[in-house]
């Protein structure tokens, strides 16, 4: 894709003088040329789920430019005001200068409501595309080393954004957010000992206070936006350092990179695609709306809106307490013990602690210390794919479980029979979709093996001389036999004694994890295979 | 400017006595006439209503012996298969049938709204009928009914104290245990609005006047009916449900638009 520059310098336009004199300028003063080569030269694959990031990185600084307007006008008071704003069914409620300001910014200012709406969408879109984006590089293993750290690093966005959405939704003090802080409250109290002094500090005083809104601003505004700019430029750095992965295919190997440079065409198709992120979240935000804070009005503690939810990305929490049976509560020692409470957090803090490390689980699992710069594809890593497939079920049973009673509504359940069914789902669906996804993993991988080596069907029916039919199977090309054929393969650790001569504990466990997740595999197709399989034929 | 569509493509439809719409427009001149007629004779004249009164009275008598007896029983002294109602008054009356809840169609978690099975003086012959029997709370003086010239800011205020739980802040339903559920208001209209907090029908609890007074009502439906009347600020509300819709919205149609574009940004051109 490069262009050679001109050769004869009288025949540029003014366009490309004026280019090249200002470049000179520039790099005469800065020594930039270094970085734009090194940077300018930076390959990134063409593939779709490749771009799930971007989106991410693009709804962010949409985000961050309709937050902006939003702090022009937002008041982060809980001071008692008597609203007197044009909204005909609020005038003279009282109610805090955060809700006031924020029905200010929705009915009397110019383009706010629209702002606001941009950022609230923006921001579901934001942890969404996050989401995806992990779930593409988990099931594609482009975690492996030597991406450990930028996973890693990647989660903590995934926290930080959920902590984002979380502060943000609870700002203006209406009545769903003021709900989710209660049952954020309630949460902190139930830890034992400790939870109830964490909850006077947090909230200053006996909930609501007149502090947290105050506080959660400044969260939400300063540090938390700070801390995800510098771990964004962090994951990007680490994206340059580590290069991008890339999907097999001839040509492509563990040492170079297939794609298109950032100069100039992805830096082109990027800004585009900027473009277009926000161009679709403003069409949502202008068809569609979002937490209509007038329809919930302003906190009050004692009135609880039916299909009261938190934002879509705290659902699995709140579904986690929706599951927990009645009455696990108990007195020790003097102390109420609610694990009605304590049993969400320990399992949501498990689930979230595994999701952090699989990778640093998975590599010492395989002893594998290779550099992976070629994604798998889902279906050769078997287990894996599997234990992610169990995840996803695991965390949208918990999501689904938020939204039990509108489930019962809207189907004509009881809403009984909704959470017992997905107290059982929780337990039982991870299991089933182990089994399930490993077995249709190992199913496609012998369809590829027996693609690769025996060709495809290709619906033609000869009749031999003596009467026999038989279908021709139409061979693949080079090229397409190397995607199925080029993945790494592991087997089973052997279980070695050490230095000592001694075969400890740690690899007892580690030999019997290998075992547990490699001892169903497909081995890849090898050279002698195909060759031998291309003289049955002949 | 479609409806002006929809109005000259039915003019020019075959029109005339003939038109076999006919004998129902025919009727229901008839029945908004009577039923005009008598509720103007009834509200201006009342020392002139007990003879109507005791013929309204035995026509719901029979109209209620024939559809309500079996299970409420002749006396309203109710049955296994449904309460007494003696004492629940017109007001429950009117709101049960018309509302289309009663007569039941089938037994199951709660008694849904369907369409009405009586006609309008049917229901009132039904409501007199019954409310003869044992005193309870009648049927809604209009006054309270108007939806205008009553303070909608505390009919919101007492809509989230006391309807939100259950009905939704926005008035889009909810779910009860067992299978039952708080229906959406959408669309309910104001006496029956009314009357459904004077006598809880259902798993509703009873707002009676000591607990919201008339004019808090008035003040509830007023609020309602703005709910109603108002377009939403914001676009689609996505049915009002909160973030559960607005989650799914952006999981199937936010970033399903996002995957497609991203998928046709890195098509192979051909």
């Amino acid at each position: 894709m490069t262009t050679t520059p001109t050769q004869d310098a009288p025949s540029k336009t003014r366009g490309q003088r004026f280019t090249s004199a200002a470049a000179n300028y520039i790099d005469e003063r800065t020594s930039i040329s270094g970085a734009v080569k090194e940077l300018g030269r930076k390959i990134f694959p063409d593939h779709w789920s490749f771009m799930l990031g971007e989106v991410a990185l693009y709804s962010f600084v949409v985000i961050l430019l309709s937050g902006t307007f939003l702090t022009f006008f937002f008041q982060a008071s809980m001071v008692e005001v008597h609203y007197e704003g044009s909204y005909a069914p609020l005038k003279g409620i009282e109610m805090s200068a955060a809700m006031a300001s924020t029905l200010d910014i929705s009915f009397d200012i110019r383009g706010g409501l629209l702002m606001r709406q941009v950022h609230h969408w923006a921001a579901l879109l934001f942890v969404a595309s996050i989401g995806l984006h992990m779930l593409r590089v988990y099931f594609t293993g482009a975690y492996r080393k030597p991406r450990e750290i930028n996973w890693l690093i990647g989660f903590v966005l995934f926290i930080l954004a959920m902590a984002e959405g979380f502060t943000g939704y609870s700002l203006p003090d209406d009545l769903l957010s003021g709900n989710g802080l209660r049952i954020i409250d309630g949460m902190v109290k139930g830890i034992p000992v400790i939870g109830t002094w964490i909850s006077y500090l947090l909230f200053g005083g006996e909930f609501p206070g007149v502090d947290i809104v105050s506080r959660l601003y400044i969260l939400h505004i300063m540090l938390l936006p700070a801390i995800i700019i510098a771990a964004i430029g962090v994951h990007m750095l680490l994206l340059i350092i580590n290069k991008h992965t890339q999907f097999a295919a001839p040509g492509r190997t563990n040492n170079n990179v297939v794609g298109s440079p950032i100069m100039p065409v992805f830096a082109a198709k990027a800004g585009g695609f900027f473009f277009i992120v926000f161009g679709v979240i403003t069409l949502i935000a202008s068809t569609f709306s979002i937490n209509p804070v007038w329809v919930y009005g302003p906190y009050d503690p004692s009135p609880v809106s039916a299909g009261t939810q938190p934002d879509w990305y705290i659902g699995f929490a709140d579904g986690a307490l929706r599951l927990v049976p009645p009455g696990w509560e108990t007195e020790w020692f003097g102390f109420t013990w609610s694990f009605n409470i304590i049993a969400p957090l320990v399992i949501l803090g498990l689930f979230i602690a595994i999701v952090a490390f699989y990778p640093f689980i998975e590599a010492w699992v395989t002893g594998d210390k290779r550099e992976h710069h070629i994604a798998d594809r889902p279906r050769n890593a078997p287990t894996r794919t599997a234990i992610g497939a169990a995840g996803v079920t695991f965390y949208a049973v918990l999501w689904a479980a938020a939204s039990s009673d509108l489930i019962a509504t809207h189907f004509k359940l009881s809403i009984e029979g909704v959470i017992h069914s997905c107290q059982a789902l929780l337990i039982f669906g991870p299991i089933i979709a182990f089994f399930l996804t490993k077995r249709v993993c190992i199913g496609l991988q012998k369809k590829d093996r027996e693609i690769a080596l025996h060709g495809y069907e290709s619906g033609r029916i000869v009749r031999l001389p003596h009467g026999e039919y038989i279908e021709v199977h139409e061979q693949l090309d080079e090229y397409e036999r190397w995607k199925l054929v080029n993945f790494t393969d592991y087997k089973p650790l052997m279980i070695r004694p050490n230095a000592e001569g001694k075969i400890t504990t740690g690899q007892r466990v580690r030999a019997s994890a290998s075992r547990w997740f490699f001892e169903d595999r497909i081995a890849p197709v090898s050279q002698k295979e195909i060759e031998q399989s291309k003289d049955g034929h002949h | 400017m479609a409806s002006s569509a929809v109005r000259a493509s039915r003019r020019s439809r075959p029109v005339g006595r003939r038109h076999p719409l006919a004998t129902v427009a025919l009727l229901l001149v008839g029945l908004v006439g009577t039923g005009g007629a008598y509720a103007l004779f009834t509200s201006s004249a009342t020392a002139e209503t007990s003879a109507s009164a005791e013929a309204l009275v035995e026509e719901g008598g029979k109209l209620f012996a024939a559809n309500c007896a079996t299970c409420h029983g002749l006396n309203l002294e109710g049955s296994t298969q449904g309460p007494t109602l003696i004492g629940v008054g017109a007001a429950a009356t009117d709101f049960q049938v018309g509302t289309g809840r009663m007569p039941l169609a089938a037994t199951g978690p709660q008694a849904e709204k369907k369409p009405v099975q009586f006609t309008d003086e049917q229901v009132q012959a039904l409501a007199v009928f019954v409310a003869s029997q044992g005193p309870g709370p009648a049927i809604p003086a209009d006054m309270y009914l108007t939806g205008e010239g009553y303070d909608v800011s505390n009919g919101a205020e007492l809509f989230r104290i006391n309807c939100a739980m259950c009905h939704n802040v926005a008035g889009a339903g909810g779910a009860l245990t067992e299978g039952k559920f708080a229906p959406s208001l959408d669309g309910v209209s104001a006496k029956h609005a009314y009357e459904a907090m004077l006598t809880g029908p259902q798993n509703m609890p009873v707002f009676n006047d000591t607990n919201l007074s008339p004019e808090e009502k008035a003040d509830i439906i007023t609020y309602l009916k703005y709910l109603d009347e108002t377009p939403s600020v914001g676009g689609f509300t996505l049915g009002s449900l909160g973030p559960v819709s607005e989650g799914l919205f952006i999981w199937i149609f936010g970033l399903g638009a996002i995957v497609a574009i991203t998928v046709w940004l890195t098509a192979k051109s051909n």
